[in-house]
């Protein structure tokens, strides 16, 4: 029961980190592909503004879902990361160069330096999620079980490398839709319609994916396939398509307010419902959620730390996003720690 | 020699490449823990003392302290969540056994963590249009929830060191696990306030030193006046206190964990009456080369006479206690914590004595070499705290649970050394970077203070309002442009 319920606490933070990390990784993705120094110069300087405040809590998300395996479910957590060995140590990497990237390029005022840094961002920003959707769909294709060893067979697959698109097609979605608005918010106008289309094209892309997933798929992982099209899998899934479209829908009339919401519930209903079609496995069909729970006094006191967690962080968390979408958040400048050029600088 | 051979033979050959990633990851994030720490708590001070005496230089150095934090912090996030990726990628052995024993100690630490994140954005991202008050309370809870976080992590650390809060099945399976048990074990308290002070007074340290610097080369000025008094005043009133919790840490150690605490001071057979060596190798048979022999001390330490009893290496079999190398490391890396720490004590008491004779620094040019390459010594102790802590806890990996060759991953040796390979040199390159972007910084802001220096004697320290909409026009979508927004930034400050 309480197991369920921790199990559940875990579907809901890896959609919160596929939802806010996602949007993250989404804007790396366009960066990658804003074009030369010039060329892409509005739109980056769009990500580093809208990416700044925000990025550093949306990717803590992936600590909490990490922490929850491995308090509440230790032998799904040595499972995984014995058989998921090779794209988890490169999710790993690509978080470190992402970050490091990230966080470089902004103090930098060399364009040669910034150049490096970026790459190492935005190129990061398109393998550390290819990775780690290649990982979840190891585990949903029932590739992962307890003792099975470190090989190629558990990620380098059809469903696995399909979940790692999907993942990636899905970021560039969140993170054109949350561009738009964010250049709107900025002024940015010419930057709206910019991103609208990537928006759009990404969507496409989601779609058509999913479309060549279904067939791809359903030898490959029978069960969660079965979950995805029967019962309340399905109807997640409906629901997550209609909340895509309601986001299309909503770009293509040039409503920005809204379309952030759906296209966040569209990505969240996805990963619930992935949650739904693998019950009542954690490793489908080997290991249960009975079966792999930890000491149900450590459970229960996890469901307390939560419990803390939801009261402290939320109030925090919603101040910081609104805090941040009023504009009341800008990086000091120059001007205010009192900078000077040096020679060589010329950004 | 035989046991030696046998422990050998039972050594994966994966063992040494994954112990080598954990120490080198762990090694170069816990560079970064003091800043995270306790950087804020010293920022927020400064930043009161500005808000509160209307004191522009003391807001210049909050802002420039908060713009270092801001990079500080994303790499101390990233190098941070690696570790708890190697958790699963190097230990899952570890994890599977333990993980639902001694895990919610990490629980903790995430939310506080989060919290963290959250109000570190808001303080960074705050300083241009929130209220000043509204701006600096928002940061108040920070340096608790940095606090919070070392708690979360300690609890595990200290756990591993003195596990309990569980009973073993016939299988050998933890049972009947009791959380708090888990979290507050014996080795709990003391390790976990000498880290939090250690933390605070590396912090400390290091940003005096970089005003000592300054100070060094000619820059007298209230800037660096204020930048070395604030944070050295902190740490200076940490030292004798982190002296006597490493005192108390180090007996709980001899209580607690009797063969580590043979290690840290290479004590062989178990006896009375046993020397203190200061440094010295311990060879594999025992005899002690080199170092200062100290006929007494170590069994007055320990229990404060001579006649106190001290655990020898030998009271437990040769493949249950470190070897004689781990041993030395162990040794020499808490003789070197202990020197540097003592150092210390006499550096904040030269301080203390100076300013109790004259209000104010010492004048001496020693004082302040000493003060700047404090931070740096701070930083070598802090690994060498760490080193003493893990290394003396050789072969376990849970003491006397679990061996660290029995959680190790099944991953090929190779790999592991490839990833460490590749580790290193991302890690090499992203830290390299970090101290190129930071000194950066620091040359940008000393050429502007200096090209000010004329003009400043004409206008206020800050001419620009410290708070809300700047007295110019800022640059809004197209200053991102290169020249534009900079140019006039730089031709306003200098």
């Amino acid at each position: 029961m309480m197991a369920d319920l921790i199990a559940w606490v875990m579907v809901l933070v890896i959609a919160a980190y596929a939802c806010a990390g996602g949007t993250d990784y989404g804007a790396g993705f366009w960066d990658l592909l804003a074009g030369g120094a010039e060329r892409g110069k509005r739109p980056r300087w769009l990500i580093d503004h809208a990416m700044a405040p925000v990025w550093e809590v949306n990717n803590v998300w992936l600590i909490f879902v990490l922490i929850i395996m491995w308090t509440a479910f230790p032998t799904m957590f040595q499972a995984v990361f014995a058989a998921l060995w090779l794209p988890l140590a490169l999710a790993a990497v690509g978080l470190v160069l992402r970050g490091a990237g990230f966080a470089l390029r902004k103090p930098t005022r060399r364009l040669a330096q910034r150049r490096i840094y970026g790459a190492m961002f935005a190129i990061s920003s398109l393998l550390t999620p290819f990775f780690l959707g290649a990982a979840l769909g190891g585990i949903a294709s029932g590739r992962v079980a307890v003792g099975t060893t470190a090989s190629a067979d558990a990620w380098a697959n059809s469903t696995s490398v399909l979940a790692g698109l999907l993942a990636i097609a899905a970021t560039a979605f969140l993170g054109a839709v949350f561009l738009c608005s964010d250049a709107r918010r900025f002024g940015a106008d010419d930057l709206v319609d910019y991103f609208r289309l990537r928006a759009l094209l990404a969507f496409a892309a989601v779609v058509l994916l999913a479309l060549i997933g279904l067939p791809v798929t359903h030898s490959d992982a029978p069960y969660v396939w079965e979950g995805l099209t029967g019962g309340l899998g399905l109807l997640l899934i409906v629901l997550a398509a209609v909340c895509g479209l309601a986001t299309v829908l909503a770009l293509l009339r040039r409503s920005y307010g809204w379309s952030r919401y759906t296209s966040v519930a569209s990505v969240a209903l996805t990963v619930g419902a992935w949650g739904f079609a693998q019950r009542p496995y954690l490793l489908p069909t080997s290991l249960t959620v009975a079966q792999a729970a930890g000491a149900a006094h450590t459970l229960r006191w996890l469901a307390i730390v939560t419990v803390i967690a939801i009261v402290l962080v939320g109030p925090a968390l919603v101040l910081l996003y609104r805090l941040d979408t009023l504009g009341e958040l800008e990086p000091l400048t120059d001007a205010d720690t009192r900078a000077a050029r040096t020679p060589g600088d010329n950004l | 020699m035989l046991s030696t051979a046998a422990l050998l033979a039972n050594t994966p050959p994966q063992l040494l490449p994954a112990r080598e990633l954990m120490a080198f990851t762990l090694a170069s994030h816990i560079l970064l823990v003091p800043f995270g720490v306790a950087l804020p708590l010293i920022t927020l001070l400064m930043h009161h003392r500005a808000l509160r005496r209307d004191d522009a230089v003391a807001l210049q150095l909050a802002r420039r302290w908060s713009a270092v934090m801001a990079v500080q912090f994303a790499i101390g996030v990233v190098t941070g969540t690696v570790l708890s990726f190697e958790l699963g990628l190097l230990w899952p052995g570890m994890m599977g056994r333990w993980g639902d024993v001694f895990g919610l100690g990490f629980g903790i630490e995430a939310w506080a963590f989060f919290l963290e994140a959250v109000l570190i954005a808001i303080y960074l991202y705050g300083w241009r249009r929130l209220k000043p008050w509204t701006h600096f309370w928002l940061a108040v809870p920070l340096p608790l929830t940095a606090l919070m976080g070392a708690f979360g992590i300690i609890a595990a650390n200290s756990w591993m060191n003195t596990p309990q809060g569980f009973r073993l099945d016939a299988q050998g399976n933890p049972v009947d696990v009791n959380v708090r048990q888990a979290i507050f074990t014996p080795m709990f308290g003391p390790e976990y306030w000498h880290f939090v002070v250690a933390m605070f007074m590396t912090a400390g340290y290091v940003v005096a030193g970089v005003y000592a610097v300054g100070w060094l080369r000619g820059r007298r000025d209230r800037y660096h006046r204020l930048g070395f008094t604030l944070p050295f005043t902190v740490a200076a009133i940490l030292t004798p206190v982190q002296f006597m919790l490493g005192d108390s840490a180090a007996r709980a150690v001899f209580h607690k964990q009797p063969v580590k605490f043979a290690a840290m001071e290479i004590v062989w057979k178990t006896d009375t009456h046993v020397p203190e060596y200061l440094f010295g190798r311990l060879n594999t048979d025992g005899t002690i080369s080199g170092g200062l022999k100290i006929p007494q001390l170590d069994s007055i330490l320990a229990g404060f006479k001579p006649s106190t009893q001290v655990t020898g290496l030998t009271s437990v079999p040769a493949a249950d206690r470190p070897t004689a190398v781990q041993a030395t490391i162990a040794h020499w890396a808490f003789d070197i914590m202990v020197t540097v720490g003592s150092l210390l004590i006499l550096l904040a008491l030269w301080y203390a004595w100076s300013w109790l004779r004259h209000r104010d620094l010492p004048r001496s040019r020693w004082f302040f070499r000493c003060a700047a390459i404090a931070g740096v010594a701070c930083l070598v102790t802090v690994e060498c705290g760490w080193i003493t802590t893990e290394v003396g806890r050789q072969p376990w990996i849970v003491y006397n649970q679990m061996r660290v060759s029995e959680a190790v991953t099944d991953t090929r040796a190779g790999s592991l050394w490839a990833m460490l390979g590749i580790i290193m040199a991302v890690y090499v390159a992203v830290f390299g970077a970090f101290l190129a972007v930071i000194l950066k910084m620091r040359t940008r802001w000393r050429i502007a203070d200096e090209g000010s220096a004329s003009a400043r004697a004409a206008l206020p320290p800050e001419s620009d309002t410290p708070y809300g909409p700047r007295s110019e026009p800022e640059p809004t979508a197209a200053g991102a442009a290169p020249g534009g927004g900079s140019d006039r930034t730089s031709s306003g400050a200098s």
